[in-house]
């Protein structure tokens, strides 16, 4: 008994090669025998969270994770091929300490951007994917954010493919100045072609997604579900307390509210995840099938 | 510090607002109110103009000219109602073949418990996703502060000029001041590295024209401008509606 608490963990979650040094490398889940949830302060032994694939047990809390992690619980096993994966950004506005950020940034995360695109098959459906990084500045939208996301839209629509994201994001990449303003728009010009021509666009939100991928296209999906308790807002609740300096509603800019009030389609537990895309896949699989015909 | 120089210009409390720009470009204006979804917001300023022998679909920021006027305006800063009734009416300009013209004077779309209840976000996606395929010349112009998503979200047009001491940035000086050295007292240095001066913006590709100030007389500006909009307008119109919208597609998928 004693020694199972010891053992690593055996289950299909184990991560291998170099995703798990990427994991060493992520905060929120260290690589150690026990961790506290940032909810209830429980101690939660990291096999069984692992199993439990980053959500709390006690309290359900659904932690953050990183990009590769995500690919893992939703694409099929080894169908994931990565696109334009050394797409690197510049330091284009030579904007003091970037290139230092930059750097700090790949080390942290072992990703080159803060965007894993590529295309997968999610059971058995053939998709174009992309999975923003939490870990890589915070998943700000730079140029190379902006092209990858941009360059998946146009492949998709090219290939005939839906897209499946996942965005995590805290917005504009500042030290990319207007051109990464120009990125909101880019991309959403993308989203909107993609869509005229048919295609079938799902986005998942995880916490958080913000500022200017919310405002472009975290909310330009046919389908927009989210992560519980995830913080998705234009503005974070600490920017409107200073703006306006009053007290916020409880719950003002999380998963919840944004349901409640018309801006979502569903709250899907990350457990549930998976088999709620295969459905929302083969649904529209066939009604692409029936209009071509 | 010229950077600085030009964000105190574009603030100053006597530069001409959207309304000014309307009634000294255009022949005749009415102004169209709200959403048909909400209310109307009324720092977003829409209606039908006429510019010589063309009508046209204008939308426009109103920062408001006395105390009590600004506030009713929420100094230009508008809510998800605001970017709604300029998408409605911009859809009603492609319905009908009306250029669409746009001025753009906002520190940022507003950031408060109604805007984020009504969805912010959404609204201004929606916009950014819309105006990229409307079926008709666009033009964007900045008149003074181009605050981020809230001025973006009526400037995805074919072109976009920049009145000489005009802004365009992501983020505010101050803004970006405090988040990367905890201090919004740094903000002309900020403002520098921002690259957001009509210069700047030229250099970078993100805008096509910069429109000279010619100092205290405004007469002069309008009349070039009226002349500039109209070359505009007659120059776009020789073109086919697919060349339009794939010429702004272009404008924007271009910026890597």
């Amino acid at each position: 008994m004693l020694k199972d608490l010891f053992k690593k963990p055996q289950n299909e979650l184990e991560l291998t090669g170099s995703a798990k040094a990427q994991k060493q490398a992520i905060v929120n889940i260290p690589d150690e025998l026990c961790t506290t949830c940032p909810s209830c302060k429980k101690t939660i032994f990291s096999s069984d969270l692992e199993d439990n694939l980053f959500v709390c047990p006690h309290c359900g809390k659904h932690l953050r994770i990183n990009g590769r992690q995500r690919l893992h619980l939703v694409a099929d096993e080894k169908s994931f091929e990565e696109l334009w994966g050394d797409l690197e950004s510049t330091n284009l506005l030579d904007f003091p300490q970037y290139d230092k950020k930059l750097q700090a940034a790949k080390w942290e995360s072992k990703e080159k951007e803060g965007v894993i695109t590529g295309i997968a098959t999610i059971g058995s459906y053939p998709v174009a994917i992309f999975v923003m990084e939490p870990g890589f500045m915070m998943g700000s939208m730079g140029t190379v954010v902006g092209e990858k996301i941009t360059r998946l839209f146009e492949y998709a629509q090219a290939q005939g493919l839906p897209v499946v994201g996942f965005t995590a994001s805290g917005g504009a990449r500042m030290q990319e100045g207007i051109l990464s303003l120009m990125q909101m728009a880019k991309t959403s010009g993308a989203v909107k072609r993609f869509s005229d021509a048919g295609g079938f666009y799902l986005t998942v939100l995880t916490d958080p997604t913000t500022g200017g991928v919310t405002a472009s296209f975290a909310m330009e999906g046919d389908i927009i579900i989210s992560e519980p308790e995830a913080l998705v807002c234009f503005a974070g609740p600490r920017v409107i307390e200073q703006t306006i300096r009053q007290k916020l509603p409880p719950g003002l800019g999380r998963a919840e509210y944004l349901l409640k009030n018309g801006f979502i389609d569903k709250i899907v537990a990350r457990k549930e995840q998976k088999n709620f895309l295969i459905k929302m896949l083969r649904t529209h699989q066939q009604q692409t099938k029936e209009v071509q015909a | 510090m010229e950077a600085k120089v030009r964000v105190a210009a574009a603030k100053a409390k006597n530069r001409p607002t959207g309304v000014d720009y309307i009634t000294g470009i255009f022949d005749e204006f009415t102004e169209l109110h709200g959403d048909r979804r909400f209310s109307d917001d009324p720092a977003i300023i829409a209606g039908i103009a006429r510019i010589g022998q063309h009508f046209v679909t204008v939308i426009a920021h109103e920062k408001g000219k006395s105390t009590k006027e600004k506030l009713a305006r929420n100094f230009g800063s508008a809510h998800p109602e605001g970017y709604r009734k300029a998408l409605r009416q911009m859809k009603q300009a492609e319905k009908f073949g009306r250029p669409i013209i746009t001025f753009i004077d906002t520190a940022g779309a507003f950031c408060g418990i109604g805007a984020e209840e009504r969805g912010q976000g959404q609204a201004i996606a929606e916009n950014l996703m819309e105006m990229m395929t409307l079926k008709t010349p666009t033009l964007a112009i900045f008149i003074g502060e181009g605050g981020s998503g809230g001025a973006l979200a009526i400037a995805v047009t074919n072109e976009v000029w920049m009145l000489e001491n005009a802004i365009y940035s992501v983020i505010s000086p101050e803004g970006c001041a405090s988040i990367l050295w905890k201090d919004a007292g740094r903000a002309a240095e900020a403002a520098e590295c921002l690259k957001l001066t009509s210069d700047d913006l030229l250099a970078l590709g993100v805008i096509e024209r910069i429109i000279p100030e010619e100092g205290k007389d405004l007469q002069t500006t309008f009349s070039k401008l009226k002349a500039e909009i109209m070359e505009f307008i007659a120059a776009k119109q020789k073109l086919a509606i697919s060349e339009i919208v794939e010429e702004r597609y272009q404008k924007f998928r271009k910026i890597k």
